[in-house]
Order: C-alpha cells, then structure tokens, then sequence
C-alpha cells in the first residue's frame, strides 16, 4: 500500500512539471503568488491542465486496456494495437468521417468503438480456428489481421482524400489538446475503473474455460465485458489524441514482472505506470527540441520497441531454459 | 450422489459417450480405468459441465446440471482437467485463494483465508505459497492445482489423471492425499486413472469403460479379476493379492 502511495506521489510530480513546461513561461511559485496575468491563467486552464490531466487518462487506460486484452487472449503479446483493435476503430471513425461528417465527437467515438469490437471478435475468432503452438504466432496473427484492415483504411483515405485524417490518428499526439477537446478521455479513465471492479473476472477467464467454468464463472460474459472494456478505451483514444503504441503491451508486462497477474493487485499498478510512463514521454517530446515538439507516438515507439524486443528475448531465454 | 442417465456425446458421427447409465454413491474414491479413448476424460468433463452433452441427464445430490446455476453447482462439484496450462503468472496462494471463487465472489473472507492456509497444508505448498506457478517444477504445480479444487470445498472432487507428470513418489504421496481427502474431510472423489495398480490399491469403487460404455461398475475386489481385467484391455492380466490388496501383474 506505501508504494502504490509512492507511485502515485510520483505520478503527481510528473502531472505537476507537466503544467509548467512549455512555450509560454508560467512558474510554479508565480501561481502560488498569484503573479500571473490573465494570458498565462488562460494557457494554463485551456491549454496545460487539459493536456495534463488527457495525458494521466489516456495513459492510465490504454495500459490497463493492454492488460483486460492480455488477460482475454490468454497472451502476453497482444494489445489493442497488435490485434486488430485500434486499425477497426480507425476503420469506424473514418467511415463515419465520410458518410456522416456532422455527427457529434460522441457518436464518432460509439461507431469507433463498434467497429474495434466487431475488429476483436474476429481476432478472436481466427485465434480459436488456428491451432497456435508458438505464443509468439498469437500477437503475428493479430499484426496481419491490424495490417489487412489498415490497408482497407488506407485505399478508402486515398480515394477520397483523408490521409492526412488518417495519418494524425495512428500518430498520437497531446499537442493538440485544449479544453473542450479531451473530456471523452473520462470515459476511458471510468472504464480502467470498471476493469479494477471486474479484476477477479478477469484474471479467473485468464485460466481458461474449463477452469473458469469449475469456479462457477460466466466465461462467455466475462470475456464480452474485458472487450467492451478494451474497445471502448481503443476508440476513445483514438478519438481523442490518436493511437500511443506499445504502451499497452510494455506497461502490463514490467507490472506482471515485479507483481503478477492477479488483476486485483495489478490493475492499479498498470494504471499509475502507464499515466507515469506517458507524462515522462510527453514531457521529454517537449523539452528535447523547444520550441517544437515531438510526438508521444514517436517518443513511445523509441522507447517502446526497445523494451519489447528485450521482453521478447527475455521470453525465448526463458523458454530455452 | 451422482445419478448418470442414458447420457450421450458424439464428435461427429462416432460416439465417444454412449448412453451411459451410472450411479456414483457418496463417499469414498471410485476410479474410472479403461483403455485409451474409452471416453473416460468426457464422462467426467460431461458430469462437471465443461463440455455440453447431446443428451441424457446427469444429476449432483437431485440438482439438474443443465437447470442448476453453474456457481450453485461450483459450491457442490469441482474438477480438475489434466491439462491446466495456465499463462498468467499467479502465486500459489492466488491460485488456492481463487478456489474460494464460488462461495465469495473473490472477496475473501477470514475465513476464507483459513480455508486458503489449510487447503495449501494439506499439500504442505507452505513454503511455495508465494511462489509464482511459472517458477515451480510440474509436479509442484500439480500440487498447487489440487490445493485449489480442495479449497473449493465441494462434496464431489473430479480429477482427470492426477497422476499425469507425476514420478511413483508424487505419484503416491498424491494418492495418499486423494484416500486422505475422502477419509478425513469426508469427500467423494472420482478420478480418471491409467494406473490400475493404483486405481486397486487406493479406491473404493472401479468403473470400467470401454468404446464410450461402462463394461463394469463394482468395488475393487470384483473389477481386479483376472477375466475382468483381460476383457477391459484386451490382454492377459494376472491378479495376485498382497496384503489383502489386488495388485494386476501384465508385465510379462
């Protein structure tokens, strides 16, 4: 309990320097004196704190969404974004984009979400009809499933002029975060909670069927919950700030390191690490070349494909042993 | 008690159960042996719900499995398949703790707690009890699996090959553990052995299947018969009795 105190002290920090590092000068000890003029007091409540508090959100759920997907699949190696998932709810919301452009944030987001669920449903459905023997084919499958309907996605942009469109949303990026224009992200952060609340659920449908079954479980029902979970966060995201790689494929596995998989315990773990691992990347997009600024997708995809590979060598080593 | 009726499974067109008709009494260990293919893992995963029969009726102390709520029947019958390949990495007592499942909802109790403590003594996992499953040797893991049905605290225990992985030492301490059970918590237990040695040795009761049929249901003494034996498996099996138990020899 003291070091998830600490942990989510250091997310506090983090959350903290994040509202004083940018192009316009505001200092902490300004504020606390109140000398600051109204320009900074506007940056600081339409620009700063939105992106800091969409950055902990989005942060907290896609992690604890990599770890629902994880749990669900039965495998280590899958997350939205190696599933089919996000490419699904990009499918959706580019969709929506053509045929009905008018549509509130909202209703985007639900067709999104409706998309990255059916998108799941297949991968799963391709899982149970090919017999996988290496772990590693699971996260493949997934990849070339993501890969089929991106190239889906990228011929109906193309044709009808949306890949800039496309573009800004497999590049996530906080940039663009202002006030009126990330609150969707309380929905995500609503839905990591509700993953904490069906954590046994979750963790009992990670031991199979069979076992699930013998303790009484509603295996199917609780598999349906950990993907409405997963795509709803998938499309709010995405919506919201665009797809952060990885990042909900690294945090679950250095969390089940150190704690293991009992969601229960997990959960707030993968949480606070994910909110934490975002803050520190987005802060360090923007201080690395001031005044320009980096996006989290490149930052995370730097940082996130490093760990993976030693995830994955770790694994074979384990394997070999 | 158990009441089998007429109870029937295909895969495809060839029946693996075949309008089976059993009665398990309470108490006690009944050994289901039998060539391979006999049908003997589906007989129990039919009785346990984990697969879904075409048809027949199976009842657990009169209680319907098709019409009782599958976390009702958890808190009277569990099972233990052979192969329990689990991916996340739990520690020994989240595992047995999860056996409480059905009587808290994950929520435990204090005395759930106990019940996690004395279900991880009986297999004496003490020192294991905070190890994760990925760091323990197969037979541990075994271990750790039948601490968590015993701590699911049901009257009916259903083990698929406990022995499997197991060397003679395990392989006895483990059914000691299952006579244990039975004797001193008062369990009935059904298992699915390969063993007839042991399936002679520790039970009460032997059921004999063959083709998907039950060729033989009777205590020990009448299934380890020499003519019994040799029509089960379809080879020479000699019997001779030590210590007042009936030992298969069909080695030769």
């Amino acid at each position: 309990m003291t070091r998830l105190t600490i942990g989510l002290c250091l997310v506090f920090a983090l959350a903290g320097l994040s509202l004083f590092v940018g192009v316009t000068e505001i200092g902490p000890l300004d504020l606390l004196r109140g000398d600051v003029d109204a320009q900074q007091v506007q940056v600081l409540l339409a620009s700063r704190v939105p992106r800091t508090l969409a950055l902990v959100l989005a942060g907290a759920s896609t992690a604890v969404a990599g770890m629902v997907m994880q749990m669900i699949v039965r495998n280590r190696f899958v997350e939205p974004s190696t599933a089919g998932t996000v490419e699904s709810a990009m499918l959706g919301l580019l969709l929506i984009t053509l045929f009905a452009p008018g549509l509130p944030l909202m209703a985007k987001m639900l067709v999104a979400a409706g998309f990255a669920l059916a998108g799941t449903a297949l991968f799963l459905r391709i899982l149970r009809m090919v017999p996988l023997r290496d772990v590693l084919m699971v996260p493949l499958v997934g990849i070339m499933l993501g890969g089929v309907i991106g190239a889906v996605c990228t011929f109906i942009a193309y044709r009808w002029g949306l890949l800039a469109s496309l573009g800004a949303w497999s590049m996530g990026d906080f940039s663009g975060v202002l006030r009126g224009r990330y609150e969707l992200l309380w929905i995500a952060g609503a839905l990591a909670v509700a993953a904490w609340f069906a954590a046994d659920r979750l963790t009992l449908a990670a031991m199979g069927r069979d076992m699930s079954t013998n303790l009484g479980l509603n295996y199917r029902a609780t598999v349906v919950i950990g993907l409405v979970i997963v795509s709803l966060v998938s499309a709010t995201v995405l919506v919201s700030v665009g797809t952060i790689p990885f990042l909900g494929l690294i945090v679950p596995n250095i969390v089940s390191l150190r704690m293991g998989d009992n969601l229960r315990r997990a959960v707030p773990w993968v949480g606070i690490t994910g909110a934490g691992f975002v803050l520190a990347c987005d802060i360090l997009g923007r201080t690395i070349r001031e005044p320009y600024e980096i996006p989290i997708a490149t930052m995370l995809g730097l940082i996130g494909s490093v760990v993976f590979l030693y995830l994955l060598l770790r694994t074979r080593h384990n394997a070999a042993a | 008690m158990i009441v089998i009726e007429n109870l029937t499974k295909r895969h495809g067109s060839t029946p693996c159960v075949d309008g089976v008709n059993l009665t398990i009494a309470a108490g006690g260990v009944t050994s289901i042996i039998g060539p391979n293919g006999a049908g003997k893992s589906s007989l129990l995963s039919l009785i346990a719900r984990l697969m879904d029969k075409d048809s027949g009726r199976v009842q657990v102390d009169g209680l319907d499995i098709d019409t009782t709520r599958s976390e009702v029947l958890a808190r009277r019958l569990s099972i233990l398949r052979q192969d329990n390949h689990i991916s996340s990495r739990l520690t020994v007592r989240d595992l047995v703790g999860f056996g409480r499942y059905p009587w808290s909802q994950g929520r435990l109790t204090a005395q759930d707690r106990a019940k996690v403590e004395e279900a991880i003594g009986f297999l004496h996992l003490e020192d294991l009890a905070d190890r994760f499953l990925d760091e323990l040797s197969g037979g541990q893991r075994q271990r750790a699996h039948i601490s968590m049905v015993l701590c699911q605290d049901t009257d009916y225990v259903m083990l698929d090959e406990p022995l499997n992985n197991l060397d003679m030492k395990h392989a006895r301490n483990m059914m000691r553990l299952i006579r244990r059970a039975a004797d001193e918590l008062g369990k009935t237990v059904v298992l699915v052995l390969h063993d007839i040695n042991f399936a002679s040795w520790y039970s009460d009761h032997i059921v004999a299947m063959k083709a998907g049929r039950i060729v033989h249901a009777a205590p020990v003494a009448e299934i380890m018969q020499p003519d019994v034996l040799s029509s089960i498996y379809d080879m020479e099996i000699e019997v001779q009795e030590m210590d007042g138990k009936r030992i298969g020899l069909f080695y030769a």
